[in-house]
């Protein structure tokens, strides 16, 4: 499990296995921009590209680092796995082969730690995990997650990353969209704050229920959000869409998320709103 | 031309066949009621064989059957007095959705419900049952009127999906869903959801976070099309009919997976040869499950529907 070897190690370190987005070496390309970026710069600029500012999508473990004070996180339900209640076609497979490849059990990790001196329930989804689709467990330790939260009357933040429901789950994938909403529904009506974090991509399921239920929704610059896949939209329209549709900027524009912010200022950001709903018993 | 499937054409051909017997007797005045009788046996033993056997995908093809009894047949059949309401007081009024206000046994309640056009014109007018933003914000407003007044709601559910376009995108359809299964989730009226056709992701979930999850026998309900199952598992829309195999989407398949509280029996071969028995059929499921749930308090239907939802998958290991 990475978080055993997360929790050991008291300093950032990506493994050659992890850097799925960045090919083995010194250097990286740029998707956006095509510059060559010096691996360890990269690293070091919390994997934003230093020339176009395109964010590279992270890991959970990289995501927590960066996130959380250091050695902070207790991780929840770490036996929770997924199994293949449809018995869908090659379903156990491919569960296995994300398993192998990204050394987590499901596409969400799930715990408490704090920020800037703030305690925090978080959920992190990592979308190298079957595209960070949301099945039952996904669904069911975000629950939890959440529920925790409302117990110990902490803040929330969930750092989304999905491309939507789980299709090898069928309907029990569709109901965790409802099981989720509703215990936000009961987290929020206990007046507790949740932040929604929107990453890179955060898609049709999880945006149509957790993630857009935030008090406060903030965006990573560039991330795709939205509730339709754009090649589904282009193939329904049949035209292409515009430059920058669906992407952060644009949701901004529209109204429907708070604030995008850059990578290198997200801890601090969650630190300042975690401190401005601080209470006096807390 | 009614639309008849391959599958139902030997049964179909069957009653044809009776019927111009019956007719050919009776022009000549002949009696041949031993041969139509053995017909009319055979015929019901033919049916029985094969509306009793159908598969995942002839369910699916029946749930989309232009002549399926839809919400406003429904509507028109079991709800007296009815005032349909528009709009979502946002941005403006999606025919995909209808709401409305009127009396099921006398008592009012709330309704709203997908709505399918019935011929090509009318589903242009209602973009083939799939609701934009303003769609679900017109039923969300709806349903919490409900609550300020104190009356049950009813919600048919019978689309394809939600709206994939620029326009939903820009209106926050992601929003709209979510904002809708997190507001009715808590309400303190109670909502019996009734699946009458086709049940197609987050689109059909939009109205279906109630306390009871009524699904006509032949309705489906599934997390995406199969369809677009099909070509987001193997890269190919053509199979869809092994999809609907494999993801469980009828309502037996979901009432085993607990969540399908009930399975409303439709006539032989579907509700569109009988509508009427369908008819009566779906107002004694209505009627049972209200008044089971009107004893109880709006905390009690909280908990209850927490619970329900809160449940689902539990028992399959998880
Ligand atoms: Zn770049």
């Amino acid at each position: 499990m990475v978080f055993d070897f997360f929790k050991k190690a008291k300093y950032f370190t990506v493994k050659q296995d992890v850097k799925r987005d960045i090919p083995e070496g010194l250097w990286v390309k740029c998707d956006v921009c095509n510059e060559i970026l010096f691996t360890k710069d990269l690293e070091r600029n919390f994997k934003v590209c230093q020339k176009c500012g395109h964010h590279f999508r992270l890991t959970v473990e990289e995501r927590l680092h960066i996130t959380l004070d250091p050695d902070s996180f207790t991780e929840y339900d770490t036996e929770l796995e997924p199994s293949n209640p449809l018995g869908f076609p090659d379903y156990n497979e491919k569960l296995s082969s994300a398993q192998e490849q990204t050394r987590l059990r499901e596409a969400v990790i799930t715990g408490d730690g704090s920020i800037g001196g703030h305690r925090v329930v978080v959920a992190v989804m990592d979308a190298h995990f079957i595209m960070g689709s949301m099945g039952t467990v996904v669904g069911e330790k975000i629950t939890r997650a959440v529920e925790s939260a409302l117990e110990k009357r902490l803040p929330l933040i969930i750092f989304s990353a999905s491309g939507g429901a789980r299709m090898q789950e069928g309907m029990l994938s569709l109901l965790q969209m409802a099981k989720t909403g509703m215990a936000i529904g009961r987290y929020s009506d206990a007046g507790l704050l949740y932040i929604s974090v929107l990453t890179d991509p955060t898609m049709g399921g999880v945006s149509a229920s957790f993630a857009f239920l935030g008090d406060i929704i903030i965006s990573e610059p560039g991330a795709l959000i939205g509730f339709a896949g754009p090649r589904v939209i282009e193939q329904t329209i049949r035209q292409k869409l515009p430059d920058g549709f669906q992407r952060a900027e644009f949701l901004l524009e529209k109204g429907f998320i708070d604030q995008v912010v850059a990578r290198p200022q997200m801890a601090e950001t969650l630190a300042r709103l975690l401190s401005l709903h601080e209470r006096g018993d807390a | 031309m009614p639309t008849i499937f391959d599958f139902e054409r030997p049964v179909i051909e069957l009653e044809t066949k009776i019927a111009e017997l019956k007719s050919f007797a009776n022009e000549k005045g002949l009696s041949l009621e031993n041969e139509i009788a053995t017909l009319e046996q055979r015929a019901a033993e033919l049916k029985q064989f094969i509306y009793g056997n159908l598969t995942p995908w002839q369910k699916v093809l029946i749930a989309r059957h232009p002549e399926r009894p839809g919400t406003l047949e429904y509507i028109g059949a079991m709800i007296t007095d009815f005032v349909e309401l528009h709009g979502d007081r946002l941005y403006g009024d999606d025919a995909a959705i209808i709401g409305g206000i009127g009396r099921f046994d006398g008592e009012p309640v709330t309704v709203v419900g997908h709505r399918k056009g019935r011929d090509t014109k009318e589903n242009l007018a209602r973009n083939f049952g799939m609701a934009h933003p303003e769609g679900y914000r017109k039923a969300l407003r709806l349903i919490k009127q409900a609550e300020k007044f104190g009356r049950p709601v009813i919600c048919f559910v019978d689309t394809p999906g939600a709206h994939c376009g620029l326009g939903a995108e820009q209106r926050g359809q992601a929003e709209a869903i979510a904002k809708n299964i997190m507001v009715m989730s808590a309400l303190k009226i109670p909502i019996i959801v009734l699946v009458i056709g086709e049940g197609g992701s987050g689109g059909a979930l939009a109205l279906s976070v109630g306390d009871r999850i009524l699904m006509q026998e032949h309705s489906v309900f599934s997390v995406s099309s199969p369809e677009a199952c099909a070509s987001i598992i193997w890269k190919d829309s053509a199979r869809a009919r092994e999809a609907a195999e494999v993801l469980k989407l009828t309502a037996n398949d979901l009432r085993g997976m607990q969540i399908a509280d009930e399975v409303i029996a439709e006539p032989l071969g579907g509700a569109h040869r009988d509508k009427a028995e369908a008819t009566t059929l779906l107002i004694n499921a209505v009627r049972r499950n209200l008044a089971e749930l009107k004893g109880a308090s709006g905390d009690e239907l909280l908990v209850a529907r927490y619970r329900k939802f809160r449940s689902i998958g539990v028992h399959l290991g998880v």
